[in-house]
């Protein structure tokens, strides 16, 4: 009935590389979050406070990011771009498509983010002489700051996982690695079942550094 | 002192306010009455700048508010300012409400503005809720520690724009009790105001708007005793 014999070995000698891969995965994923979060805020107030072409190209932006498969956006930067003749190595590829598509996500949740703060808190700064940059930096984004904090935690698992795409693109980070060793042995199923786990273990120690840090930010 | 000349002011095709000729002396107490929507929270905003006019001046001081060149940001400070609905900032302590403005408006070092902090709070009786979150105050308090945010700028006028009206019944005595003291220590102060008693108490003038404009103004004895307009009866008759 079940006659596959479970061959652990290979995998063993392979989880040096394998926890090395995971290390590139997790860079990307934050070096991705980071430039993510950045652009995330400028489109963000972009949508909320300009018109014209820098709308329209914050709105498709996010329309894009968000409305399209995540793999057709680190095609776009791999094959797409590839077409005219710029190659992006593998991890530039999927650093990219990872930073457009989180600043698209996270573009909304700063959105939803601004607009829950009340005007009169901007009133009541500005009627205490604070300029608008102190009113934004000192009462508007520390609130907002607050608002999306779980959500950005969400994206950040999300970019982790997300990251695995890469292996499509021919970027050797953990899921592309452990693809690289399952092919050359065929034990893919041991493979991708450790893998699989470390993925697990990441999220975890991402939502627990989150909370942990949350306890200590928001006293309130 | 802060002189009003001929202001106007619309909200889109609305004209709320329709040519407002009003003086403020140092020292005085004027508290602004009248129905909902009448124009009178508005004119506060007028005065602090919040709000953008459309005809005539207000000047503070002989600095003319709305021109062109004018430190807004530096006139504001002579202006305290207070909310129907407190506008404490939530992510900050008690103490670190008051002592944020003058830290970062006014230069004053941290321990500078703590200390201001400390005074003010302990002032409105707030002394011992310093390291407190606004979400843990009651709307008094909050109200109270607004009042003293706005004293920790050492402003020369005050504006309460319906400070009492978000609160509840009794929590309204403390607010102001608290408007009263500031008002006996000499603050200049202008109230729009629901609380007849405290506008015919606290007082120096009492001023009637109704739709935009100031049909009546004198001292406490005349509007409440005898008003001579009968907008200013009508509405007197309705909220008592």
């Amino acid at each position: 009935m079940f006659d596959y014999n479970f061959h652990w070995r290979p995998v063993m000698r392979s989880l040096p590389d394998l926890i090395d891969a995971a290390f590139l995965t997790l860079q990307v994923a934050v070096l991705a979050m980071i430039l993510g979060i950045v652009i995330g805020l400028c489109l963000a107030l972009i949508r909320l406070h300009k018109t014209g072409p820098l709308l329209w190209l914050a709105s498709t932006w996010v329309e894009l990011a968000r409305n399209t498969p995540a793999l057709f956006q680190l095609f776009f930067f791999g094959f797409g771009l590839g077409a005219f003749g710029l190659h992006l190595s593998p991890y530039m590829i999927v650093l990219a498509g990872l930073t457009f598509n989180c600043a698209g996500y996270l573009a909304e949740n700063f959105r939803g983010g601004f607009q829950a703060v009340p005007d009169t808190q901007v009133r009541a700064a500005r009627s205490l002489g604070m300029t608008a940059w102190q009113t934004y930096t000192r009462i508007v984004i520390p609130q907002v700051f607050r608002i999306v904090y779980h959500p950005i935690t969400n994206q950040m698992v999300w970019a982790v996982l997300m990251s695995s795409l890469g292996m499509l693109v021919g970027f050797r980070e953990l899921s592309g690695e452990t693809q690289f060793f399952a092919s050359r042995t065929f034990r893919i199923f041991e493979y991708f079942t450790v893998t699989a786990v470390i993925y697990y273990v990441i999220v975890k120690i991402i939502l627990g550094a989150s909370r942990l840090l949350a306890m200590r930010l928001f006293r309130y | 002192m802060i002189e009003i000349r001929d202001l106007h002011k619309y909200f889109g095709a609305l004209h709320v306010l329709k040519g407002i000729n009003l003086d403020v002396k140092k020292g005085e107490v004027l508290s602004v009455i009248g129905a909902s929507g009448s124009g009178k929270s508005t004119l506060l905003y007028c005065i602090n700048g919040l709000e953008p006019i459309q005809q005539g001046h207000v000047t503070v001081d002989g600095t003319d508010v709305h021109a062109r060149g004018t430190d807004i940001n530096g006139l504001r400070q002579k202006l305290g300012m207070v909310f129907q609905q407190w506008n404490s900032f939530p992510h900050l302590t008690a103490l670190e409400n008051v002592a944020l403005a003058p830290r970062i408006v006014k230069g004053k070092s941290r321990a500078e503005a703590s200390d201001i902090a400390r005074k003010q709070l302990g002032h409105v009786g707030l002394g011992e809720k310093l390291d407190v979150y606004p979400s843990a105050l009651s709307g008094g308090q909050q109200q109270r520690l607004a009042i003293a945010r706005a004293l920790a700028m050492e402003p020369e006028y005050m504006l309460f724009d319906e400070a009492t009206s978000a609160l509840d019944p009794e929590l309204v005595g403390e607010v102001l009790e608290t408007m009263r003291m500031l008002a006996e220590e000499g603050m200049t102060m202008i109230c729009v105001t629901h609380e007849m008693g405290f506008a015919r108490d606290v007082s120096d003038r009492v001023a009637f708007f109704h739709q935009g404009v100031m049909e009546e103004i004198g001292p406490p004895a005349q509007i409440f005793g005898d008003a001579q307009s009968e907008h200013t009866r009508k509405f007197l008759a309705n909220v008592r």
